[in-house]
This record gives structure tokens, C-alpha cells and sequence, in this order.
């Protein structure tokens, strides 16, 4: 059970009020028509599974009901950022 | 999904001519019976019959005003807008509120506001709002789908911490705060109103299973129903 | 009845207030303070069960959580059945039930030595892997077998007559246990003003310092711990739960306590008070005070009934007043356990010897062993117990200094009990519960803590501190550390610790398992899992097979499995593992606990969540009125819907067969109310919804309806609905009942993340709107005379909506039809919506105004073959699979949400998977939805198969069954023949058609 912190409203609150919903940063291609299948098919279904720290966007359900990017470690489950839609995280992996 | 888009801010538009919406007066003459979620559970009779001292009071103030209010908070427009009908600024500090008289608004996301007045000044409110406001801006009348509740009494807390996974102590959720949040298997808009005073919001179909779950977490406690 | 063990004097027992229970039938007395475990040794009952393999009897070992044997079930009705209750944790009450749980079917009696012996041999290490490599049908077999000799306890078969409550908390300081490292970091945390919640598992604050022999102050140390008590209820920010199990420990210090509040007064929580709560605490800061188990030695036979941890033994003695025995031997590897045979000696019962495994053992204990006059035997263990169903001797031997060795002959000594202590083994369970990787460490002979992400403090046992001065600092150390880290540093200054003894110790030895003459395979048993039987010769067994890996070796062997999860046996085990790979135990690995702690009742699980309250049903606002006429109710998502509204005796068939007659002939009423609604405001409102519709939106004028499926990014169509154009920049669209949410966070998503440059607000309005729709030939009479609206066929034309008055209520009416009928659907402000409801009826009657649940909107809806989302779809599904190109527009400017994935190669096929009508050969047969067509019934199975059936009824206006399902190709083969081959053997001969069964132009909904 996380304690997350939502950027918008300012505080934690328990996961509950929470949904996540997947890989952050996934930029919709500007000219989908143009894709080729293949860029088309990364965009839609290839997605990371990192072992590590990993960027996701998750949803304030029950609560402002406002979107916002979290990078979290899979496997320790810490927090370690939580930032808005449009910005860029400050914690990422080594690469 | 793209969040490196930067949102990219429009200049606000003049004001827009009243057709762009669909202004309703959604409300019947007094003759027609309207109907609050819990009419049904008749808190008036239990109220009468049942219990008098009780260390939770539960009390339904129905068939208010609901008015979700829309804009950004860089729409000068929108601000002055409301400042200038309510006669106060929204509370544009996370989880606040204010009030004034009958009139009460919350905090619910940085671009929404929940507005609470007597149900025959709602309509007349939403015009006003709409005049007064410009640039990108919704008003949406909630008032059928929505109830206020209201806990109090000395055990309301106990009640609380039964309910909702939130902290409601003193120093987390001192009076004036409001929060959305899981409410037992729904969510309601808590708003503390009092040293021993919560209102509930609880939208309209959920009604029934919270009053349920009301009583049953209540029980221990000696549940008193104000009408 | 006599309480042959119990001492005149002393102990926590209060002798004046005499209890009654009963144990396998038989009625035994006990005292008030007593638990179950110690009313029992009080009264000299030796076997409390048999074992889950060899069925060999058991006595009690523990006096504490860690206690394998003594699981009982519980409960004097059948209604208050509870089952695997610790006897060493339950507090005794008059008129207590209880029995063993693992005899069968009485744990004194022998019956089950036969099938033990067999289930023994039946039953080796790797039983349940071995056990799998058989047929599976095998398997039903053993494990009723198992089950029944297993006695896992049972649940009752009556509802649970008690309340169970769960309550949510946060606070800065979550300490767990209240002994002496505990109750220190409790007072200094409480003095800082912090809100500290203490809890701990047994009925009475204190831990070890209930039954210990040491002073404080110069005082007795229970004393110490009333003042610490009574201080820590004035602090108004302290919660102290006793009787409290810290069962669980989650990711960002969350925890979950079992608080059993009730158990302890009876048998059935007193009127009107909760039995059993579950906490569920966010903690800022942890402090896990959680203390150690005794570890016993491994030993052949150590698990006759006699055999005890030694620090049982003094905690019965000193705590209870009870001496389970009368003559002890101890084997010991360290100092402290010398306290059993002083509190053993000075209760005035024979000590025979104290066998030490050191050669030669120094400190303060054996000093006063030795001046007591109590014979040690240094340098010796005890390599076997005689004795069946009580120890009535041992056997000794000279080790030699490594222990790993005999070195001389065996002495027997006669006794009756066998305390043992191989040392401590810290209580490091709920740290692991987070994923920390514990850590061995050679000084303490045990895990500690091991790394972690939490914020978590530890203190006293648990790192393998076990001097009470020295646990008490630690204690108050780790308070004050928890309160600076949660912001209370400044009030969190030095408490006045009390003045502890100063117990000099001499250096325990590292040993686990004592040897024998015989190689360990052939000597007896030599227990390191009691409640699994898990032997020292099992897990060399597993080794020898292979198993390396300690985690490979517990699975094997079925080590720290059950409700005992290893709290006694896994350092022993990994001990041996050790042993027989040759290598040190950090080297053979780590042991990881899991929640929970202890077992938990099913009651505390579900809390108050169960019955009327066991998931939310949402009622629309004529909810009341389905109810009064007779409704069944559908669940979609958490509506309850009607689904249809029989009359009289009619069979489902019957209602149907009158309510789509009534609607396609007259009129019929729907509560459509539960079809989310969401209200779009905003300049980019249109725009918004050509992007995440798959049609145009670009013109629809104010005034009218248009129908949309939403697809996602891989063109599958998700939901679907009819979006009404409210003004220019302000709409309405309508959802699936089950979809609502989901689509407004879709929306939310696509504006939040993707085009938050687009001005458009969403709010749902589902609960606001009451919305029911009249349908059939009369609708327009009907509603007619209830409002003051034009209904001339031309102005107020299909797919248009109108705003007016309804029976005196203001209303959206919009004019569309699911039905394929003249239809008009009402929208009230929901306060209205009975009233509005009523009125129709009022002037229905006379046109036979017939309401109709979900199921015959169902068959309406088929005939005229429009699809439902999420029966006719399964998110593989495009519009163009549907059959409906005609909801697409291509021409669109931007690329909207669905267009690419439809273009992907795979869904350009022409021979996909289609939605075609399905027509029986004979009129009278509904196919059953799910079956599946085929071209060739003859096919041997696995036959080809080309689709299923997502929709099938009777229609009665048609007077034959309609179907909608996927056949591939379907569109191509427009009157072809397929077969669905029923699993009863029937196979159904059906004719792909169009799906739109009735009325194809469209004139009944035009008129
Ligand atoms: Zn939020």
C-alpha cells in the first residue's frame, strides 16, 4: 500500500484514492497516419519493464482527478519523485 | 501518452455570448415533490422515533444547490469573475474553503470548485457566474446527482476513521479543510464545518449504501438522525 | 479438580477469580490471568495434538506466538467456531471450549498411529512435488487424506454472530511490542507529544519483563512497568492496544494490526461491542521492538510431550505459577537459560542435571546453579528422549568442542521434562514483510534486520540485544531517533532509564543440532519443524537430493510452511542444511518471513464489508418504484438494474415475450438512468470529440443527437453512445452503464497528457439526470399529454432533442431509439425522476404502458441488431468488424484516437473476424451465446473455428430466435450456412444474414 504524495493537491494520500496507468513519457505520434506499422506498434504495445527506477503517470481517482508522473523504484516500491504532466523528471537511471 | 508536451497557454477569449451553452432552469415549482437521495430512508419518522442522545448525529441537508465550477486559475477573467458575484475570492489554496451566509464553495482540483447554495438560488447564481466570468470557464449544475450530509457529535471522528483511509486528526485536518476522498467502497467530498461537524457530499446513486454504512458504523456509538 | 502443576503462590494469576473450561470434552479449572496453554500445564495435560505427518503426539513447547503444537480450535457453538488459535495466546475466560486441532479424531488416542506410520512413509520430503509427477487425479485422493489427518482446524458452517471492524489510523510513532525496548521508546516518544500508537500481542503490556526475575530500581520489573503504563494512558496522543498483532508490515510504513478485543471475555463478544478490529496504520516513523524466540535444539525425539524452550519453562513458572513438571533436565548452549532450572529449582521441584554443550560455562546464572547445588555436566548434550506421550528420560553424551561430534558414551538420566535453549532468534518477521533481506551475525547466533527502505527503527531483541540495561537504552534511543526523524526532535530529549541489574555472561556457543551415535538418517527423529514435521534427516534428505538453495530446501521439505511460519524452526533448519553442504549458514542463505505474523481471522479480513454492506449497489432515483412492482434486478457494474418485471407466475419467457410485445405494439418504459453521462463544456468541445469519436462531429448542429463508438489507440471499439449537441460549445454524451468511469478518465487522460491546449472541461452528470425512456407506437400520445413540447414528426424529428416541461417538470427530451421504436428518451433533474415516472404512468395505463428491465432491451435491441458494448465486443473488435463503416469518417482533418490502429495490417484484412446476424434453421432455437460456428460439424475435434455467438434470443414479435456473433469472414458469406456443436451434442444449423432482423429501413423509429 503506497503513500503517495499528489503534486496538486499537496499532500500524501493512501494509494486507494489512486489509479495507475502505465509507462510515463509516451509521446503520441504527431502524425499517426504517416507511422510506419512497426513505429506504430512501438508506440502502442512495446513498453519498458524496467528493474529499477521507472517512470510512470498515474491519476488522483478519487481526488482532483488530475494526472501526474511518478518515478518509482520497482523494486523497493520508493517513491521517488512525483512531478505535473509536461515536466521532466529530476531522478532518472544511469544509463 | 505525451506529457513532454508543454501545455501551451491560450490568451483568454472575450467574453463568450451566452448561446455557446445550454442554459437550463432545471427546477420544478414548489407543487412538484422532489425527491432527495435518502428520501426514501425517511430520516424525518426516524428522526421522531428514534434515539435522542446518541454520541453520532447524522443529519441530510437536501435538495441544495450543486454547481461545479470550471477555470483556470491564470484566467484573470474567471477569477475576477467569481470574486466579483460571490463577493470572495475561490479559495484557490489546495483543499480549502469558504463561505458566506448559505453560500459555501470547496476546493476540489486546482481548475474545479464545488459550489453549495439553497436550491432555488442555484439557477439565478449560474447566470450571474456566467455574466461575470470570462474566457474558458464551466458551470455545471450537480444539484440532482449529489447530497450534503453532516456528522457531528462526539464519536463522529471514530465514525470517520471507520470510513475513509484519510488522516482526520486535529492537526491534519483542522476545521475549513476539505478533501475528497475514499469514503467505506464510494467518495465523498468531507468538509470539517466544526470542532465535532463533518459534511459529507455523496453523489446521489451511492446514497443508499453509505446510509447503510452509516448506521452500521455508527452502532457502537448510538446513532442520532436530525431532521 | 485439582491444577496439579499450578504453585501456592505467585505469578499474574489471580487465584481468587477461578475459571471452568473444557478441553477435548473434559472440564478443567484454570485462574483468571491464565492462558489457555498454561490452564492446561497447570493441570498436567501433556498431548495437545498429534503431527501433521507421523501422528506422533505433542505437547506444548512455547509460551508465546512462536508456539507450534498447541494450535487449537476454539468455540463453544458451532456459530463461534474459530480455528488454529494459539493456546499459548488465548486468554482463558469461564466456559471456554476448546479442542486439538491436529488429532484425529481425539489427540490422546493412538488411531491414527497405523495411518500415521503409513502417511510417514507415504509422506517423505518433496511429498506434495513427488505427489504432482501423478496423475492430478491422484491428488484429490491424498489431499483429503492429508486434510483430514492434517487437521488444519475448520471454519464454522453458521454465520459469524459477531461484529468486525477495521479502523484506519495515522501516526508519527507505530511501535510494536511492549516490552522493555518498546515501553522505553513509547515514553519518550509520548512525552514529545507525538501521536505514538504501542502494540503488543500479548493481553498484558511488559514482554519479558512480566516474568522476569530481574529488578528495576531495585524493584521488581513489573512495577517499572505499571507506572510506564499508567503514564502512557495520561499522554492524550498515545493509543496502547493490547491483545494487539502487529501482523503485517506494507510498503511506506504501512501496517496492519489484529487487535482481538473481545476474545479474551468469552466466546461471543457482549452485546453491541466489536470482536476482533483490524488497524490499518500509516506510520511516519516504526520502531520494532518485537523481542526474540528461544530457539530449542535439535535432538532425536525432542518432540515428546515434556520437551519445552527454557524460557517457557521460567515464563510458566514465574508469569503462571505453573511448573509443567516435576523433574527437568536443561540443555543449554548459553547462560541465560540457566534461569529455568534456578526458577525450576527454587519452585521446589528437582532439578536432575544441567547439561551444558560448553566445556567449560562461566557467569553469574551458573554461580547460582552452582550454589543452589544443581549438578552441571559441561561439555555434554542430550542426544535422545525416551519416552511416547510424556519424556520419561534422556540420554547424554560428551560433545566435543565444535559440537559437530560425540566424544564419549552415553549416560541416561531420568526426568520428565527437557528444557532446551540453542539461544535467540531475533523477531525480525515484520521486517522482511517489505522485502528486506535479513542479515546474519556470527556475535548474535541469529538474523538481524537487514537493510530496508521503511523507515523503520529496531530495538532490544530483534538486533540481538538481549541485556535488559542494554535493551532499555536501545529502546529510548530508537524513541527518540523515530520522534527526531517525524519532527518531534526537541521535545525527544533524554528519559531517566530505571537502574537494571548487571548480569555477567559468559559466551554462548554456536550449535543447533546435537549429534547422535547414529548417522542422522538413522537415529530418531530429530525435529526442527514441529507443526510441518520437518527433520533434521528430511532436510539432509534434501540436500542430498539437490537442494541447495535454502528457499529450494524449505519448499521441499515443506520447512516454516502452515500457520507457524517458521518461528521456531528456520535457523535450526538452515543449520543443518548448512551442516550437510558443508558451509557456513549465511552461505546457505537467508530466510525471508511472509505476512502474516500470526493467523488472522477471516473475520477481521472482512471487517464490516460483508453482507448488505459486502460491495456498494447504486440505486437510480425510481429504484424504489421497481422494487414495489416486482422487479429482479441485473447487476451492471454496481447498479442493480431491473432486469425484468414478471407479473403473476410468469416464467422469465413470458415477461419477455409481454414486455417486447407491449413496447413494439403500444409503449414500453426503460430506466436508462444508470447510462453514464458526461457534461462537455468548452469552445474545443467538438474538436475534442472528433478526436476521441470515430466519426464527424465537425457539423452537428445544436438542437440534435449523434450516435459515436470510441475506439482506443489500436482501433478497437471500447464504449460507445449517443453525444447530443447541448450549444455550440456544449454537449452531452452518454456512456455505457459499466463504461462511465472508465470513459471520463479516458477523456481526462487524453486532455490532461495529450492536448491540454484544447479548451474543454468534463464533468459527469451521471447521479444528476434521472432519464427514462417511453418506446413503441403510443410514445408520442404518451408524452403528449404530459408537456407542453411540439412533437410534430418535423420539428421534432429523430435524433433531435428538446428542452420543455414534463408532468410540470423542466426536461431534456431527446428523441432516439435503441429500440428501433418511436422513441423518447426524458431527462429529469434526478430529485424529479420518480415523480416524472409516476406521471407517465398515471397516463400510460390506458396505452398499456409496460416497463421493461434490461433483458428485453436486450431482445428490442437485437432485432433491430445494434450492439452492446462489452457483449457484442471484447476490445479485438474494430467498427469495421461491427459492420459499421458507416460510424467512420476517414476524412477527418486529425488523426483521432482508433484511425492508425484500424489501418494496421492485420485489421485491413478483409476476411477478419465479423459481426453478422444469424439466422436458425430452426425458427424456434436459440443458439446459446458463447457456442461457436463452424463450416464443418464433422470435423473431428478440434474443429476449425470461426467465431462465437455474442448475442441470442427469442423474439417473440418476430416469432424466432435472433442471434448476433462473429463468423470469420461473415460479411463475405452473406446466406451461407454454419454450424454451432453444442457441448450436449446438438449441433444448430444457422444462416449468416444481415443482423438487422426487424424493420431494416427504419420507418417504425421515423414515424
Ligand atoms: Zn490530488
Amino acid at each position: 500500500m503506497f503513500y503517495i504524495y499528489c503534486p496538486h493537491c499537496g499532500e500524501h494520500r493512501e494509494e486507494e484514492e489512486f489509479h495507475a496507468k502505465g509507462q510515463a513519457h509516451l509521446a503520441r505520434p504527431l502524425d499517426p497516419d504517416n507511422c510506419t506499422d512497426h513505429e506504430w506498434g512501438e508506440y502502442l504495445y512495446m513498453r519498458k519493464n524496467p528493474r529499477g527506477l521507472h517512470h510512470e503517470i498515474w491519476i488522483h481517482a478519487t481526488g482532483c482527478r488530475k494526472f501526474f508522473n511518478m518515478t518509482r523504484d520497482t523494486v523497493s516500491y520508493e517513491i521517488k519523485e512525483v512531478y505535473k504532466i509536461g515536466e521532466r523528471p529530476s531522478v532518472v537511471a544511469a544509463s | 501518452m505525451s506529457d513532454i508536451i508543454a501545455p501551451t497557454k491560450q490568451a483568454a477569449v472575450e467574453a463568450a455570448s451566452v448561446e455557446t451553452v445550454a442554459l437550463m432552469d432545471q427546477l420544478a415549482g414548489t407543487d412538484i415533490r422532489a425527491e432527495s437521495p435518502l428520501y426514501h430512508a425517511d430520516l424525518a419518522t426516524v428522526a421522531k422515533q428514534g434515539p435522542k442522545a446518541g454520541g453520532v448525529t447524522l443529519q441530510e441537508h437536501k435538495l441544495l444547490g450543486h454547481l461545479v465550477i470550471r477555470g483556470s486559475q491564470d484566467n484573470a477573467g474567471f477569477l475576477a469573475g467569481a470574486r466579483a458575484v460571490l463577493g470572495f475570492d475561490l479559495p484557490t489554496q489546495p483543499l480549502t474553503a469558504a463561505e458566506d451566509g448559505t453560500l459555501s464553495v470547496r476546493w476540489i482540483a486546482p481548475d474545479e470548485w464545488l459550489v453549495i447554495l439553497p436550491g432555488r438560488e442555484a439557477f439565478e447564481l449560474e447566470n450571474r457566474l456566467r455574466e461575470a466570468m470570462s474566457g474558458h470557464v464551466a458551470i455545471v449544475n450537480v444539484s440532482g446527482g449529489q447530497t450534503v450530509l453532516e456528522l457531528s457529535g462526539p464519536n463522529a471522528r471514530a465514525v470517520l476513521k471507520k470510513s475513509t483511509p484519510y488522516d482526520v486528526h486535529d492537526r491534519n485536518f483542522p476545521v475549513g479543510k476539505v478533501v475528497t476522498t475514499v469514503f467505506a467502497k464510494s467518495q465523498a467530498v468531507i468538509r470539517r464545518t466544526g470542532e465535532q461537524n463533518w459534511e459529507l457530499v455523496i453523489r446521489r446513486s451511492f446514497a443508499d449504501y453509505l446510509w447503510l454504512w452509516l448506521q452500521d458504523a455508527s452502532a457502537e456509538f448510538g446513532l442520532v438522525i436530525k431532521d | 479438580m485439582s491444577q496439579k502443576n499450578r504453585l501456592a503462590s505467585g505469578g499474574r494469576v489471580d487465584r481468587a477469580k477461578a475459571l471452568n473450561f473444557s478441553y477435548n470434552g473434559r472440564q478443567y479449572p484454570g485462574f483468571e490471568g491464565d492462558t489457555v496453554a498454561s490452564a492446561l500445564l497447570a493441570n498436567g495435560v501433556d498431548i495437545v495434538g498429534r503431527s501433521f505427518k507421523y501422528s506422533r503426539p505433542r505437547g506444548i513447547i512455547a509460551a508465546g506466538a512462536e508456539e507450534p503444537n498447541a494450535v487449537l480450535q476454539v468455540g463453544s457453538t458451532e456459530a463461534t467456531q474459530v480455528p488454529n488459535v494459539r493456546a499459548t495466546q488465548q486468554s482463558l475466560f469461564n466456559g471456554l471450549v476448546c479442542s486439538a486441532t491436529n488429532g484425529w479424531p481425539n489427540a490422546d488416542l493412538d488411531l491414527m498411529g497405523y495411518v500415521g506410520k503409513v502417511g510417514g512413509r507415504m509422506m517423505p520430503p518433496g511429498f506434495y512435488y513427488k505427489t504432482f509427477m501423478y496423475p492430478q487425479s491422484l491428488w484429490e485422493t491424498y489431499e483429503k487424506f492429508i486434510r483430514k489427518a492434517a487437521g488444519l482446524g475448520r471454519s464454522s458452517t453458521e454465520r459469524d454472530p459477531d461484529m468486525y471492524d477495521k479502523v484506519n489510523h495515522h501516526c508519527d510513532l507505530m511501535i510494536v511490542g511492549a516490552g522493555p525496548a518498546g515501553l522505553a521508546a513509547a515514553l519518550v516518544a509520548a512525552r514529545s507529544g507525538a501521536r505514538v500508537i504501542l502494540a503488543d500481542e500479548q493481553s498484558e503490556f511488559g514482554g519479558s519483563l512480566l516474568d522476569t526475575r530481574e529488578t528495576l530500581n531495585g524493584r521488581p520489573a513489573a512495577e517499572w512497568v505499571a507506572t510506564v503504563v499508567a503514564e502512557l494512558k495520561q499522554h492524550p496522543e498515545v493509543l496502547l492496544l493490547p491483545r494487539s498483532t502487529v501482523n503485517g508490515y506494507h510498503d511506506h510504513n504501512f501496517l496492519t494490526i489484529h487487535e482481538r478485543c473481545t476474545d479474551h471475555l468469552g466466546d461471543q463478544a457482549p452485546a453491541g461491542q466489536v470482536r476482533q478490529r483490524m488497524h490499518r496504520v500509516r506510520a511516519n516513523q516504526v520502531v520494532l521492538a518485537t523481542g526474540a524466540h528461544e530457539r530449542p535444539l535439535v535432538f532425536g525425539n525432542n518432540d515428546v510431550p515434556g520437551c519445552m524452550q527454557a524460557a517457557a519453562v521460567s515464563t510458566y513458572i514465574n508469569r503462571y505459577a505453573v511448573v509443567p513438571g516435576k523433574e527437568l533436565v536443561l540443555m543449554t548452549t548459553n547462560d541465560h537459560a540457566y534461569q529455568a532450572a534456578l526458577d525450576w529449582h527454587d519452585a521446589g521441584r528437582k532439578v536432575v542435571a544441567i547439561v551444558d554443550t560448553r566445556q567449560n560455562p562461566k557467569g553469574d546464572r551458573i554461580d547460582a546453579a552452582r550454589s543452589r547445588g544443581l549438578k552441571i555436566i559441561a561439555g555434554s548434550g542430550v542426544i535422545e528422549v525416551q519416552g511416547s506421550k510424556r519424556v520419561t528420560g534422556v540420554s547424554i553424551a560428551p560433545l566435543n568442542a565444535a559440537g559437530d561430534a560425540l566424544a564419549g558414551s552415553v549416560e541416561r538420566l531420568s526426568c520428565d521434562t527437557v528444557a532446551s535453549s540453542g539461544g535467540w532468534s531475533p523477531v525480525i518477521h515484520l521486517s522482511c514483510h517489505t522485502g528486506s533481506r535479513p542479515e546474519w551475525r556470527d556475535d548474535v547466533i541469529g538474523f538481524v534486520p537487514g537493510k530496508t527502505v521503511q523507515k523503520q527503527h529496531c530495538a532490544g531483541g530483534i538486533n540481538g540485544t538481549y541485556g535488559l540495561k542494554a535493551v532499555l537504552e536501545e529502546g529510548a534511543r530508537a524513541g527518540a531517533a523515530a520522534c527526531e526523524a517525524a519532527g518531534f526532535g526537541d521535545a525527544a530529549k533524554g528519559i531517566s532509564l530505571p537502574l537494571a541489574e548487571k548480569v555477567r555472561e559468559g559466551k554462548a556457543m554456536a550449535l543447533f543440532h546435537i549429534p547422535h551415535t547414529k548417522p542422522t538418517s538413522r537415529a530418531p527423529k530429530q525435529f526442527v519443524d514441529y507443526q510441518n514435521d520437518v527433520t533434521a534427516a528430511g532436510i539432509e534428505l534434501a540436500t542430498r537430493e539437490g537442494f541447495e538453495s535454502i528457499e529450494h530446501v524449505k519448499r521441499y521439505t515443506a520447512m516454516g510452511f502452515g500457520t507457524d511460519q517458521g518461528k521456531l524452526g528456520n535457523i535450526n533448519g538452515m543449520a543443518v542444511a548448512a551442516k550437510s553442504l558443508n558451509q557456513t549458514i549465511p552461505q546457505t542463505g537467508t530466510t525471508i518471513f511472509r505476512p502474516n505474523y500470526t493467523p488472522v481471522t477471516f473475520g477481521a479480513v472482512a471487517g464490516r464489508d460483508c453482507g448488505a454492506l459486502f460491495d456498494v449497489n447504486r440505486f437510480s432515483a425510481m429504484h424504489k418504484w421497481h422494487v414495489a412492482n416486482g422487479a429482479l434486478f441485473e447487476d451492471v457494474g454496481q447498479w442493480k438494474r431491473p432486469w425484468y418485471f414478471p407479473q403473476g407466475g410468469e416464467t422469465m419467457q413470458q415477461a419477455l415475450d409481454r414486455e417486447c410485445k407491449a413496447t413494439r405494439e403500444s409503449v414500453g418504459i426503460l430506466d436508462a438512468s444508470t447510462l453514464g453521462k458526461i457534461d462537455i463544456q468548452g469552445k474545443d468541445a467538438r474538436e475534442f470529440l472528433a478526436r476521441v469519436y470515430t466519426n464527424a462531429w465537425a457539423k452537428l448542429p445544436v438542437g440534435k443527437c449523434r450516435y459515436g463508438l470510441m475506439c482506443g489507440e489500436d482501433g478497437m471499439v471500447f464504449d460507445d453512445g449517443v453525444t447530443s449537441c447541448l450549444a455550440d460549445n456544449h454537449f452531452l454524451m452518454t456512456t455505457t452503464t459499466g463504461g462511465a468511469a472508465r470513459v471520463l478518465e479516458w477523456l481526462e487522460l487524453y486532455h490532461q497528457t495529450e492536448w491540454p491546449e484544447l479548451e474543454v472541461y468534463f464533468s459527469s452528470v451521471t447521479d444528476h439526470w434521472a432519464t427514462m425512456t417511453i418506446s413503441g407506437p403510443n410514445a408520442r400520445k404518451l408524452l403528449s399529454e404530459l408537456t407542453d413540447l411540439d412533437l410534430d414528426r418535423d420539428t421534432f424529428k429523430f435524433m433531435d432533442w428538446r428542452q420543455g416541461d414534463v408532468a410540470g417538470v423542466p426536461a431534456r427530451v431527446f428523441r432516439i431509439s435503441f429500440t428501433g421504436e418511436l422513441s423518447y428518451e426524458i431527462n429529469v433533474q434526478a430529485n424529479y425522476g420518480l415523480h416524472v415516472w409516476e406521471k407517465l404512468f398515471e397516463h400510460g395505463a390506458k396505452y398499456n404502458l409496460t416497463p421493461y428491465g434490461t433483458e428485453t432491451m436486450h431482445v428490442l435491441r437485437a432485432e433491430k441488431g445494434f450492439i452492446i458494448a462489452g457483449q457484442d465486443t471484447d476490445g479485438s473488435v474494430t467498427p469495421i468488424d461491427l459492420g459499421m463503416s458507416w460510424c467512420v469518417s476517414n476524412t477527418k482533418p486529425f488523426s483521432y484516437i482508433g484511425k492508425r490502429g484500424m489501418a494496421r495490417e492485420d485489421c485491413v484484412r478483409t476476411d477478419r473476424k465479423h459481426l453478422v446476424g444469424l439466422k436458425t434453421r430452426d425458427p424456434k432455437v436459440v443458439i446459446p451465446e458463447g457456442a461457436q460456428a463452424v463450416n464443418d460439424p464433422k470435423q473431428p475435434i478440434p474443429m476449425t473455428m470461426l467465431g462465437h455467438v455474442t448475442s441470442s434470443y427469442y423474439s417473440a414479435n418476430l416469432g424466432h430466435s435472433v442471434a448476433m456473433g462473429f463468423v470469420r469472414n461473415g460479411h463475405n458469406r452473406m446466406g451461407e450456412t454454419v454450424f454451432y456443436p453444442l457441448a450436449d451434442g446438438r449441433v444448430i444449423e444457422a444462416e449468416i444474414c444481415n443482423p438487422v432482423f426487424l424493420d431494416p429501413k427504419g420507418e417504425r423509429q421515423n414515424v
